[in-house]
């Protein structure tokens, strides 16, 4: 536990340190939402109604942004040879490093999403259910991308390959989440969605780093 | 008596046979020298040996036991310093040897970490980002991985490139230390190193033969299957 701690304080060090990710990500994401009403309107029904969408789609895109370095600078430095030798198991050091990319990422999401809501004039009635389902999706998100940032490691235009492989498996969460907004705004239960998207989760904390760990012996194998 | 060796190893890279029935075997207190031309199959052997890459045939033991059964024990065993330096720019060189330090799982990180940069008389940039290395000593902050928590084998790539002559007698008396103290050494290396009595190991001999005129006479036992 220590050591998985370790990991994730030295990946959100070096993130601080280098300062661009986290800044990054979240400039994208305020940026691909603001560009909607230019392109749509300033239609305020529109935007109310197609908001929640918006979020999430932004969200994915923000969040696919930094994949490709996921473990991309490790694999090139010998540093991901130096943790597949240092006892940690690699399962755990993709745990850990997806964990930190959440924390480097997809948080700064969580904090943008409101005033972003309010930019397309959401009701405010889905503000909750917004940061709930982000809340759950987000780490979704690191975890599956981890799958395709082990993937894509050593090839050429890896970043590109990554989009391809991974936002199909977006899917679900894109899904499930923008429909409990949905249905929060609708005056429905968002329930049923929000319990869709942890089970969404669960399954992709074993699933994600069994598959991420294979990837990443096959690219060191190499 | 510990021993740590290997036979009839053959090492495919992608469709490329690099080296073929090799042998090898090594002692408590031994060192072991890889020589042999570029592109021979040195950092190969040695990411064998470390487990980062399965042999196409053959068979690594430690006391006879196959390393393969219990990977995580082998791995415990011992330390690899590639020819990449795994050195974060932006972290200090303290910072960047605690990490491994922890994830060795050590007790007191910082402290050990302090005593390796000692050890090779990095003592006096221990706070300086690592971005501000030269290679020689990014070299011996690598190096100085080697010394956070005890393992009997260590398996060391082209050790001294980058490093001056004090930097080389430093490591020459690590390495004495750590063969003194019953462990093993295998370092691939293109110049002399600092390591005397050790055993040396030209990969040339097991070069595959080309494909055309057949396995050549003089190859080690196990070169026969190779092209079947």
């Amino acid at each position: 536990m220590t050591r998985f701690r370790g990991l994730v304080g030295r990946d959100l060090k070096l993130a601080l340190r280098q300062g661009s990710d986290a800044t990054v990500a979240v400039m994208f994401f305020v940026l691909v939402v603001v560009l909607f009403p230019f392109g749509i309107g300033p239609e305020p029904n529109i935007l109310a109604r197609i908001a929640a969408g918006v979020i999430w789609v932004a969200a994915l895109l923000a969040s696919l942004l930094s994949l490709e370095r996921l473990f991309q600078t490790d694999f090139e430095d010998g540093s991901l040879d130096l943790m597949a030798l240092g006892g940690l198991p690699l399962e755990l050091v993709v745990l850990a490093k997806a964990t930190a990319h959440w924390l480097v990422t997809g948080v700064p999401l969580l904090v943008a999403a409101p005033v972003l809501a309010v930019l397309l004039g959401m009701n405010r009635d889905g503000f909750g259910t917004l940061e709930l389902t982000l809340l759950l999706g987000t780490p979704s998100l690191s975890l599956t991308g981890s799958i395709g940032a082990a993937l894509t490691l050593g090839a050429r235009r890896g970043g590109v390959l990554i989009s391809l492989l991974i936002l199909p498996l977006f899917i679900p969460v894109l899904i499930f989440g923008a429909a409990a907004i949905d249905s929060a705004l609708a005056g429905l239960s968002a329930r049923p969605h929000l319990l869709i998207l942890g089970a969404l989760l669960a399954a992709a904390l074993p699933l994600a780093s069994v598959a991420s760990a294979a990837a990443l012996r096959q690219a060191l194998e190499q | 008596m510990t021993e740590f060796a290997g036979s009839r190893l053959t090492c495919l890279r992608g469709e490329r046979l690099v080296f073929v029935g090799l042998d090898f075997r090594l002692a408590a207190g031994e060192a072991l020298v890889l020589t042999g031309p570029n592109a021979s199959g040195k950092s190969s052997l040695l990411r064998l040996m470390a487990l980062l890459s399965c042999p196409w045939r053959g068979e690594i033991t430690w006391d006879g036991a196959p390393v393969a059964e219990d990977p995580d024990r082998h791995r415990a065993r011992l330390r690899y310093v590639g020819h990449l330096d795994a050195i974060k720019p932006v972290l200090t060189a303290e910072e960047n040897l605690g990490f491994w330090a922890a994830l060795h799982r050590n007790a007191g990180p910082e402290r050990q970490a302090r005593q390796a940069l000692e050890r090779f008389g990095l003592e006096r940039l221990a706070a300086v980002p690592a971005r501000y290395f030269s290679a020689g000593q990014k070299r011996r902050l690598n190096l100085a991985r080697l010394l956070l928590a005890p393992a009997p084998l260590w398996l060391l790539d082209e050790p001294t490139v980058g490093l001056d002559q004090a930097a080389v007698t430093r490591l020459g008396e690590v390495l004495a230390g750590h063969r003194a103290a019953g462990g093993m050494v295998v370092a691939a290396t293109h110049t002399d190193l600092p390591l005397p009595g050790a055993r040396h190991l030209h990969l040339d001999g097991f070069a595959p033969a080309p494909p055309d005129r057949g396995p050549g006479p003089d190859r080690g036992p196990g070169h026969e299957e190779t092209w079947s």
